[in-house]
């Protein structure tokens, strides 16, 4: 029996995974498939359901908004909660979804700090107040900024994303669009001769002038304000450029006098939404599905490939597994039945495809190579990490390499998971990155000497705590790690040194120079001497099995810095990652590191492996 | 006792501590930066021989660590000793050597680009030529004979000497240039405000303008702007003193001896044998966002000497490199009406291409030749 164990859990896991595959059919709005119909922002082709989990994650840190009011408990989806905030925004401003943490903002707000979450029309009588302190903040460089300070910066961002999606799908006031719109089109023709008869200074026809004007101007709000590109040009082959928001179509209707197929399925929708006439609003997505799928076939199936792709979780998926991978083991170091190692190893090796499945993906999306900003890094780093752990796994098979690779995976997979809350995680790459070639070498091969070092580091750890707090480390296990976290540290030397001249002859590509002592740079190179100290003092007899571990912990310390803490210093060409949130947790895990090493130099007889067995 | 000190040159226990004391120079002028800026801590911390302690209050230089140049030395020397006494004809080392080869290729061509390499901008309007290009950071009082419309004759007074405050006399000057005050960075206005000193120079312009000295800029983005009250002084007596300042771009003039003379304090430039001509700059965003997607400057390239004549892209990551000078895509006007070109001047740029390749495959090579043999045991034994 224990022997099918490990399959089944596997096949079990899979089943999971592959469940996503399958949804149950939408009966009422057919809200997932508005969610993927495709439009353009931050300079791509996405889906609707894309923005509302993006947007949703930056204002509420969560994908979906759960509400209690009246006596009915309810969970939205996102793209629920977009639709509703786009087509029926005074009904959305009672949501809560803004999350305030600060003490001090809520004060501000003169709303009450006991909880967590507001909705918009709460924060709606200090809004010009808020404003107020963003224009002085503004000013102050990011780096300078106080807690207060940064916290109500980002709370104006996301008032402003909010306000600008509610404005996106129609004019503010409108109920019946559809109908409006046909109004608006009729208005046209004499509006139009009245004005060019008003500019000619002859007589003109005052009310058709004051309709198309009242139009004008609601549409001219809406045209400075609303965020995503819905609007696709009548010209499949007119470039990516010509695409607009819904306002500035409506607003260049005035001149063509034909209103864009597009704007009015839209329309429709909204009136359907509006007056809750569940039919006409999918009659609606699926004329308007059908109107784009005969002229943009690739924005269509990009769209619905990128909906798949956030449907399917694979991240979030391979966590999991990843975590059950860990404890099963941990429970194989304290139990040495082989079935918890095999299950272990197996799941790991699950999760890791799944793992790859959302990296490949992601990268067939965005068309780069894996590692395009801090989100990507952390994916990346525990990918190449969780190889290691199972190659270790594989050489060794005593579980120290599935500890590594399961903690690695899920931690790295955590901390993207909150890296992804500053907004879009594949946003368009600026012009200096703009380049497959030096992401694909230079990026990669520094990524995978931060995670390797973090291996080894890894690696030292577990010597460590084995060997003073149980006594499972064993004379030949303390070895094998030793061997293992020396392999490691080679490994990290050749991809760290690689991918800082790399990095250095990219820099002499873009701007001139090899090396300008930036602080990302210094981050980078100092891996490479942090690693190089490593093996010299190896090699040269300063250190020997314990030392070894201690250098290859404060190794974390030195790849922390690397990744997240150069950021923090907000200086230097290179400070486009920048993350202030993080600080904290960059501090808290030094310290731990810290004192992990300090447990490292606690003399060798109270080493609970090291005590004489033999004797006893 | 050269024994000893060549046993102290060639330990790997010297090569630890310098590898550690690099570990925390870098840390410690990363952090730096912070306070001190990009361009003070690197040039306080990376390319000096000391790090100096200056105790609040006092005029002392302390060195308490050393600074990149001497680390660096002394690791080049320690690599160069171990190599000699440790090396052993034969395979088993080729990965070492190859790698401690490129470190060293490394190590020196950094060192020749500090000294060697000189950066500078060069900034065209569209439509625009130059055959120039303007230090970053360097001023120079530039002194010119006008009286021949087709040809001006220039004495170029580097800021170096402006600040030795002396007297600058030159063969093609029938004068000598006295510099009376000179502040490396200054700030000036138009009426008297708390702090500032009214210049009164007695020709040219300036003649309401009041004068601040400013403490020197350590940021990267910014710079300082010098001025200087300067006397031009004849075999006859003095010419009246003049303003000259960075913050004013028109040249001055005054007549000496029926012939024109122009001056002003002007970015220093270095002359190119060739010219660039600025046809189109253009910088493309990515729809719906403010997100620069490009920039590219179309340039054309003429060469006098050669006859050479083309069009050029210069785009990021696509710089120009021509006869020496490199061209990079560094910045824009405003207006979108004009590029800015880096111009760098850097005869050993190739030198950490070759030492990546060197470390890169000696490390693989010392790598596999561990590896293999071992995953071969372990795979063998299970």
């Amino acid at each position: 029996m224990k022997k099918w164990i490990p399959l089944i859990l596997v096949v079990v896991m899979a089943g999971w995974f592959l469940s996503g595959l399958h949804q149950k059919p939408e009966t009422d709005l057919h809200v997932r498939e508005f969610g993927k119909l495709p439009v353009l922002m931050n300079g791509r082709f996405q889906p609707f359901d894309s923005i509302a989990r993006n947007s949703l994650l930056q204002i509420r840190t969560k994908q979906t908004v759960y509400e209690s009011e009246g006596g009915k408990a309810q969970t939205l989806s996102a793209m629920d909660w977009l639709l509703e905030l786009m087509m029926k925004p005074e009904a959305a401003d009672d949501l809560k979804v803004f999350r305030i943490d600060n003490n001090e903002v809520t004060e501000l707000l003169k709303v009450s700090d006991n909880q967590k979450y507001y909705s918009f029309n709460q924060l709606k009588p200090q809004l010009a107040e808020v404003e107020k302190q963003a224009e002085r903040i503004d000013k102050i460089e990011s780096a300078n900024r106080t807690v207060f300070e940064s916290q109500l910066m980002k709370l104006y961002e996301m008032l402003n994303l909010y306000q600008r999606l509610g404005v996106s799908l129609k004019p503010p006031g409108t109920d019946d669009f559809a109908a409006e719109l046909d109004a608006y089109q009729k208005s046209i023709g004499p509006g139009m001769a009245a004005v060019q008869a008003r500019d000619a200074g002859q007589k003109f026809d005052q009310d058709a002038f004051n309709t198309l004007i009242g139009f004008m101007g609601a549409y001219n709000t809406v045209a400075s304000f609303a965020l995503p590109l819905t609007i696709p040009p009548t010209d499949p082959n007119a470039p990516r450029d010509a695409w607009q928001n819904i306002g500035t179509n409506l607003m260049q209707t005035a001149r063509t006098g034909e209103i864009n197929p597009a704007t009015k399925f839209y329309a429709e929708m909204v009136t359907a939404y509006r007056s809750n006439q569940p039919d006409d609003f999918n009659r609606a997505v699926a004329g308007y599905q059908t109107w784009l799928g005969e002229r943009f076939t690739r924005q269509v199936r990009k769209a619905s490939q990128e909906y798949f792709f956030s449907t399917m979780e694979p991240f979030y998926k391979a966590t999991v597994i990843y975590v059950l991978a860990l404890v099963l083991a941990l429970c194989f170091w304290f139990n040495l039945t082989d079935w918890l190692r095999r299950s272990a190893f197996y799941l790991i090796i699950l999760a890791w495809f799944i793992h790859t499945f959302g990296l490949v993906f992601r990268m067939y999306l965005e068309g780069r190579p894996p590692v395009t900003n801090l989100y990507s890094s952390a994916i990346f780093i525990g990918w190449g990490a969780v190889i290691l752990g199972m190659a270790l796994e594989k050489i060794y098979r005593d579980g120290i390499g599935s500890v590594v690779a399961a903690s690695a995976g899920f931690i790295t997979l955590i901390i993207a998971h909150t890296l992804a809350l500053t907004g879009d995680t594949m946003e368009m790459m600026r012009a200096v990155l703009d380049t497959n070639f030096w992401l694909a070498t230079h990026v990669v091969s520094v990524t995978l000497g931060y995670a390797s070092t973090f291996v080894a580091g890894f690696l030292a750890i577990i010597y460590v705590l084995r060997g003073l707090f149980t006594t499972t480390l064993t004379a030949e296990t303390a070895k094998s790690l030793a061997r293992m976290v020396y392999g490691i540290v080679c490994f990290a030397t050749l991809f760290s040194f690689v991918g800082t001249v790399l990095g250095g002859i990219w820099a002499d590509q873009s701007w001139g120079r090899f090396w300008g002592w930036d602080p990302k740079e210094n981050g980078a190179l100092l891996i490479v001497l942090w690693n190089a100290t490593i093996l010299h003092a190896r090699w040269g007899g300063i250190v020997r099995e314990r030392g070894l571990m201690n250098l290859a912990i404060f190794g974390n310390i030195v790849t922390s810095f690397s990744w997240f803490g150069v950021n923090m210093l907000g200086i230097g060409l290179h400070s486009y990652g920048f993350t202030d949130a993080a600080f904290k947790w960059l501090i808290l895990f030094i310290s731990t590191q810290l004192c992990l090493i300090l447990l490292g130099l606690l003399p060798q007889k109270i080493w609970r492996s090291f005590q004489p067995r033999s004797a006893a | 006792m050269p024994k000893d000190l060549f046993k102290l040159f060639s330990s790997l226990r010297l090569t630890v501590a310098c590898l550690l004391m690099g570990c925390i120079l870098v840390f410690w002028g990363t952090l730096a930066q912070v306070h001190l800026g990009l361009y003070k801590a690197q040039n306080e911390f990376f390319r000096s021989v000391f790090v100096y302690w200056t105790p609040n209050g006092s005029g002392l230089h302390i060195p308490i660590f050393p600074g990149g140049y001497l680390l660096g030395t002394v690791l080049l020397i320690n690599l160069f000793c171990a190599h000699l006494r440790y090396y052993q004809p034969g395979k088993r080392k080729i990965g070492i050597v190859l790698i401690h080869f490129g470190v060293v290729l490394l190590l020196l061509g950094q060192m020749l680009t500090d000294f060697l390499s000189r950066e500078s901008a060069l900034h065209l309007r569209i439509g625009e030529t130059r055959n120039y290009s303007e230090a970053d950071r360097a001023f120079e009082l530039a002194v010119f004979d006008t009286t021949d419309a087709d040809s001006d004759k220039v004495v170029a007074i580097p800021c170096s000497l402006l600040v030795r405050r002396g007297e600058v006399s030159d063969a093609e000057m029938p004068f000598t240039v006295r510099v009376k005050t000179f502040y490396a960075n200054s700030s000036l206005v138009q009426q008297s405000q708390p702090g500032y000193q009214p210049v009164k120079p007695t020709a040219g312009l300036g003649a309401d303008v009041w004068w601040r000295e400013e403490p020197r800029e350590t940021e990267m983005n910014r710079m300082d702007m010098p001025s200087a009250l300067v006397e031009v002084v004849t075999p006859q007596g003095s010419l009246g003193t003049f303003l000259v300042s960075a913050w004013m771009d028109r040249p001055q003039t005054f007549t000496f001896n029926r012939r024109n003379y122009a001056l002003v304090l002007r970015s220093e430039r270095y002359y190119l044998p060739f010219s660039l001509h600025l046809i189109e700059f253009r910088h493309d965003k990515y729809p719906g966002t403010d997100i620069p997607k490009n920039f590219s400057s179309r340039v054309r390239l003429q060469n006098l000497d050669n006859h050479e004549d083309r069009e050029v892209l210069i785009f990021m990551n696509n710089p120009l490199r021509y006869q020496g000078e490199t061209f990079y895509q560094a910045s824009f006007d405003p207006d979108d009406h004009g590029s800015i070109l880096q111009v760098v001047h850097n005869p050993s740029w190739l030198t950490p291409y070759l030492s990546c390749v060197l470390v890169a495959a000696g490390l693989l090579i010392q790598f596999l030749s561990h590896l293999i043999p071992f995953l071969k045991r372990r795979l063998v034994a299970k």
